[in-house]
């Protein structure tokens, strides 16, 4: 087997309770690598012929947990979760924090593959070679922080119990779904330790769907065997160097931004994405710092960045509320755009949202969308259950997250995340909700607004991005730039932390061949294995279905919202251009091989011996340039 | 002149961020490879946020070495840890029974106990907290300590359920 990999599979067939372990094949691992990638090929393997046909939140659809070869081995613990996505209906690789990828790997398997649907809730226990699907009904229903707490103890029990001449067992890696996912929200998530979430794709959903409660994974064997131990070594201690001196990211997170993104960059979504710039300096690094933060560094395996902090509120009317930081993300999407600027009010709406499993961005985006509906005068008190929808009233919008999670009175519409309610509200109202959806393809942008152009500053990043509105894998020219989305192919295949990737983007690459030793061109990648699993990625997104297609002329585009020109802040006036956006489009196009109709070449697919995907296409080519 | 102290490793357990370095390093230098479970240092984590680490506290009195009926348990005199011979151990346990805070456990592969050897006497796992500027965990004079060292030896459940309190407060309660 290839450096750095185990070389299993755990096959789980959750509809006829069958496990079976399968071994990885090498070829598929070389061009695919892990991860993101690796999951677009099973994925692309086993739905591809029908694509547009399957259900995400069906039995059929496979729900995939993928580890890489760097997992464990590059700075920072990750692991990819993937399958199809039931907000893009393409493929989406959602990366989550924690031990899971270390356990899962130290248990002898590269990935889970799961599929079918069991008919009572279930989770998936993993120990080495024992893995049973095992009866969850005392964990259904429960909230993230008791999940986490309940099955640790549940595990550590068991295992002190049945392995006792082992001493004192530790903890395993949980990967859980909160009340949302279990109700098959489409802005639920797959999470870890209580706030760590697979947040983009609504996998939460697809786990739901399943019947899945949990996986729990103890692994007690070592990494794999890696090709040069010596080099890997050298490379680990410079990587740690990097990190370990960047002192501003390891005290503030990237919760330093909820200031600087949007009072200097003005790129930070206020109210709904109505502005993108303000002042308010309790969002700065200092005041989380003083007023909540119980711990300083928390971090994942061998993370030697620990960007994370623990927040709780310690009194007045939110004392209890505990999550971590928040992120930069988590400050934008469940503050400044929900018109909250205080920490406390801030880490309530968080940890409320962690408790039910809903993705923060999301979550926070579907909010911010029917507050603006509330605003302007759209949804009214009765519509929201009487919830009075004000900005910064943090109380309503608790309470309007756990209306999503069990999916009460307008929380059913909300629960499908912003672009269906979207439809589906439009239509009861008689009006045209698009331009307060701020999404693309069905998937929430990132907070970080491209208007200004200080933060993000193409204004196709998320327009041609085959993940939708995912602010780590947006589209850049030249299509090989770290910044690029198929630079990020391989950080989410591989499964590195892009903020450890960051300080030094070529040591991913030098990691890589230490551990498999398989040498990689960063540029040649761009062109080929990286190019590869885009072009599938693409497909499966096009392909879409079975409830919306996507038309890359509609489609390939910015939120309404970004054209809208900035109406306040050092940056007011500006917005995003159409004949720039158009012609923007058309290089990034013809740069990665997509045709004029934003569809993979047939010549470039067949370059890298796509002929499968190149057919599948045939359906979509006919549907666009008939339409 | 005096003779040198053994060394001690100082812990504090509020600094411990959970990043597991201690254990990537110290599996790499017993095992040549990072293996958590074989780490001679184990961060537990029973309650997200409350990670801390679990290692051997040399009592004053080893009452694992007295514990054990072959004579595979040895205090080194230099550094004052305590040493397993391999080829020994039988893995009766009776030395993790015998442990205030249960810290000895089996090797994942073989058929012995593993207790951490202070490295010979320059903690691997203290080199890169300190490196990290966790300080979670230093070195002190173990003069400065003795008798004391006792004390750290404590279950896992007992630390975390004191810990949960220490962080969480009342809030915490809901945890243990």
């Amino acid at each position: 087997m290839i450096g750095g990999y185990c070389g299993k599979i755990l096959e789980v067939n959750l509809s006829k309770s069958k496990i079976h372990v399968a071994d990885a094949n090498e070829d598929v691992l070389r061009h695919y690598v892990g991860g993101r990638g690796l999951a677009t090929k099973i994925l692309w393997d086993r739905l591809g012929s029908r694509w547009s046909k399957v259900d995400p939140l069906s039995p059929e659809n496979l729900l995939i947990v993928a580890t890489g070869p760097l997992t464990g081995f590059y700075p920072g613990g990750r692991i990819c979760i993937s399958g199809k996505s039931p907000q893009s209906n393409g493929i989406i690789g959602s990366t989550v924090g924690g031990e899971a990828g270390i356990d899962l790997k130290c248990a002898g398997y590269d990935a889970i593959v799961i599929e079918g649907a069991s008919k009572d809730p279930v989770y998936l226990w993993i120990k080495d070679d024992e893995v049973e699907i095992r009866d969850a009904s005392k964990y259904w229903g429960l909230d993230g922080k008791d999940t986490v707490v309940k099955l640790t103890k549940d595990a550590v029990d068991y295992l002190n119990s049945k392995y006792r001449r082992f001493g004192e067992w530790k903890d395993p890696s949980i990967l859980y779904i909160g009340p949302a996912g279990e109700r098959l929200c489409r802005v639920a998530v797959v999470m870890e330790k209580w706030t760590h979430a697979a947040g983009y794709g609504g996998y939460g959903a697809v786990m739901g769907s399943k019947k899945l409660k949990a996986i729990v994974i103890k692994g007690s064997g070592p990494l794999p065997e890696i090709h040069n131990p010596i080099k890997f070594h050298n490379l680990l201690y410079m990587a740690y160097d990097e990190c370990i001196r960047r002192d501003g990211m390891r005290r503030w997170g990237t919760g330093s931004g909820g200031y600087s993104v949007g009072a200097m960059q003005s790129s930070e979504p206020v109210k709904n994405w109505q502005e993108e710039w303000h002042d308010e300096r309790s969002f700065g690094v200092d005041e989380f710092e003083r007023r909540v933060w119980i711990k300083r560094y928390w971090g994942d395996y061998g993370c030697p960045t620990t960007c994370l902090k623990i927040a709780l509120v310690k009194c007045g009317p939110y004392a209890g509320s505990l999550t971590d930081n928040p992120d930069y993300e988590l400050q934008a999407y469940l503050g400044t755009n929900l018109g909250i600027f205080t920490p406390e009010e801030n880490v309530y709406v968080a940890s409320i949202i962690d408790d039910l499993g809903i993705c923060g961005i999301n979550g926070g985006n579907v909010l911010g969308f029917a507050a603006e509906l509330y605003q302007r005068g759209i949804l009214t008190k009765e519509d929201l259950g009487g919830l009075d929808l004000s900005w910064g009233n943090a109380k309503a919008f608790g309470e309007l997250a756990k209306m999503i999670a069990y999916r009460i009175g307008i929380g059913d519409i909300l629960a499908e995340g912003t672009y269906r309610a979207a439809l589906k509200l439009g239509k009861m109202k008689g009006v045209d909700l698009l331009p307060y959806a701020v999404q693309v393809k069905g998937v929430a942008v990132g907070a970080h607004g491209i208007r200004s152009r200080m933060d993000y500053p193409t204004p196709i990043a998320y327009a041609c991005s085959v993940q939708g509105g995912d602010h780590t894998s947006v589209a850049r020219l030249p299509i090989d730039s770290n910044g690029g989305e198929i630079v990020r192919i391989m950080c989410d295949s591989a499964v590195v932390c892009i903020f450890n990737f960051f300080p030094n983007p070529s040591l991913m690459w030098e990691f890589y061949e230490a551990v498999t030793g398989i040498k990689i061109n960063p540029h040649d990648w761009c062109y080929s294995d990286g190019l590869r699993i885009l072009y599938i990625q693409r497909a499966a997104l096009l392909l879409g279905g079975p409830d919306f297609y996507w038309d890359p002329k509609v489609h390939d585009d910015n939120p309404l919202r970004f054209y809208e020109p900035l109406p306040t802040g050092p940056y007011k006036g500006q917005a995003a251009d159409r004949s720039e956006v158009e012609n923007l489009k058309k290089q990034y196009y013809e740069a990665v091989g997509w045709d004029e109709y934003g569809i993979p070449r047939s010549d470039k697919l067949r370059e890298l011996g796509l002929e499968d995907v190149d057919l599948a296409l045939e359906e979509v080519r006919k549907r666009l340039k008939h339409s | 002149m005096a003779m040198k102290s053994q060394i001690w490793i100082m812990r504090d357990y509020a600094n411990c961020s959970g990043c597991r370095l201690c254990e990537v390093v110290c599996s790499l230098v017993h095992e040549g490879k990072i293996w958590p479970e074989a780490s001679r240092i184990r961060v537990f984590k029973f309650v997200p946020g409350v990670e801390f680490p679990h290692f051997c506290s040399q009592c004053d009195d080893y009452p694992c070495v007295a514990a054990c009926p072959v004579k595979a348990l040895s205090v080194n005199e230099s550094t004052g840890a305590v040493i397993v011979d391999e080829s020994k151990c039988i893995m009766c346990g009776k030395c993790i029974d015998a442990c205030p805070g249960r810290i000895p456990h089996k090797h994942p592969a073989k058929n012995h106990v593993v207790i951490c050897d202070l490295c010979g006497g320059y903690p691997k796992c203290v080199e890169i907290c300190q490196k990290a500027k966790y300080n979670a965990l230093w070195i002190v004079r173990r003069d400065d300590v003795n008798k004391q060292t006792k004390l750290y030896a404590r279950t896992p459940k007992k630390i975390s359920d004191e810990l949960v309190i220490r962080l969480y407060g009342e809030f915490g309660r809901r945890f243990l």
